[in-house]
């Protein structure tokens, strides 16, 4: 369960974001998670309500978009959308995949008022 | 209070500020809006897993983070590896578990210094609880600092504490499908260990094919096996240790070295 302390980190954003910005209540909030990222929607989700809880963003709705991941291949040189890390290339086979995107763990844009 | 954040309690961040009066946006205050921002939640600790690397650096450290499933055999790979290294290198060991101080114990009964952190409902280190911990560790210099994580295949991946390399260990009383199974840890991992190899004959654990699957996970991972109890394999690990020590000084010098040069020039 360390998707708690991920959003604990959120949370902890969010009010230095308040401060920047200015709002007091938040009440969407848009996250981007890569599908390499280690991170489980449902325990997010779980993790966001009780660490929310009490904060600026009790009550807020939290909408988790899931990333594709991409890799460039050691063997034949081609990129290619992968879903997990052990996944050989489509194109020749080898596992000689190298992750270039998909570990995203990012909020990028917030409902505030 | 906290020395690397300024917070008054460790664990906690009470940020109030938007609370204060005047904060909220000017009108209705109950206005809503969009907002496009670029809050990435593995930043908070990364900032701290870099204020962490840049502390090691600065007092000359090899750190290692020693990541495994409960039960691998760290703390015995650890006690051993503490008895047979090289006595003229400074070390500690920073012990993650849940609870109970048993391998600390283990650890301060070679003579090395140990910080034991509880993580309590935790299931992970974190850099800001290393920072802390190093705040324990005032004379440790010019040396080796090993972590010993909590006991947990999932969570440690995620967590950058500052170290130079992550070390998994592997027993072979484990399943040898376990790289594909825990695969961001094995991609996290410099070096996979594969502990307990005296108990091969007795399990059926298939040594060519999890070194293969490691590196289908990672294909540039380094393999040592090695027996913590009966000592096989340890000149292997120890081989290891002191070559990335001996990188880890040659660079200092070289650092001093131009510093010194400078300040000649200076003169």
């Amino acid at each position: 369960m360390h998707e708690l302390s991920l959003c604990r980190a959120l949370i902890d954003q969010l009010q230095q974001q308040a401060a920047v910005s200015g709002f007091s209540r938040v009440t969407q909030i848009w996250l981007e998670v890569g599908v390499l990222a280690a991170v489980v929607p449902e325990a997010m989700q779980f993790g966001f309500e009780a660490a929310s809880h009490g904060t600026l963003a009790q009550g807020a709705q939290l909408h988790i978009i899931r990333l594709p991941a991409e890799a460039y291949c050691r063997a034949c040189g081609v990129k290619t959308d992968i879903q997990q890390r052990y996944q050989p290339c489509p194109h020749c086979g080898e596992f000689q995949l190298e992750v270039v995107s998909g570990e995203t763990l990012s909020v990028r844009e917030l409902e505030v008022e | 209070m906290c020395g690397l954040c300024g917070c008054d309690h460790p664990r906690e961040h009470k940020h109030e500020h938007w609370t204060q009066p005047g904060a909220a946006p000017a009108g209705d205050a109950h206005e809503q809006c969009r907002l496009q921002v670029e809050l990435d939640l593995f930043s908070q600790n990364n900032r701290y897993a870099k204020t962490n690397r840049d502390d090691f650096e600065r007092r000359n450290l090899l750190v290692l983070n020693l990541v495994s499933s409960p039960g691998s055999g760290k703390t015995a790979l650890l006690v051993e590896t503490l008895r047979q290294q090289p006595a003229e290198w400074p070390v500690a060991v920073i012990e993650g578990d849940q609870q109970t101080h048993q391998d600390a114990d283990r650890i301060r009964a070679t003579g090395a210094e140990a910080v034991q952190i509880n993580t309590g409902t935790l299931c992970h280190l974190d850099a800001h609880m290393i920072g802390h911990a190093m705040e324990q560790l005032p004379d440790l210099h010019n040396g080796v600092l090993y972590i010993e994580n909590v006991g947990n295949l999932v969570c440690p991946a995620g967590f950058d504490l500052g170290e130079a390399a992550k070390v998994v260990i592997l027993s072979v009383t484990e399943g040898d499908d376990k790289p594909l199974k825990y695969p961001d840890m094995f991609h996290a991992a410099q070096l996979m260990v594969l502990n307990k190899i005296d108990l091969l004959p007795y399990v059926d654990f298939d040594v060519t094919a999890c070194i293969e699957y490691a590196r289908r996970i990672n294909p540039d991972i380094e393999v040592i096996q090695l027996s913590a109890r009966s000592g096989e394999g340890m000149v292997s690990w120890l081989g290891w240790l002191e070559q990335r020590q001996r990188g880890q000084l040659q660079a200092r010098i070289e650092q001093l070295e131009t510093e010194l040069q400078t300040l000649k020039a200076q003169l």
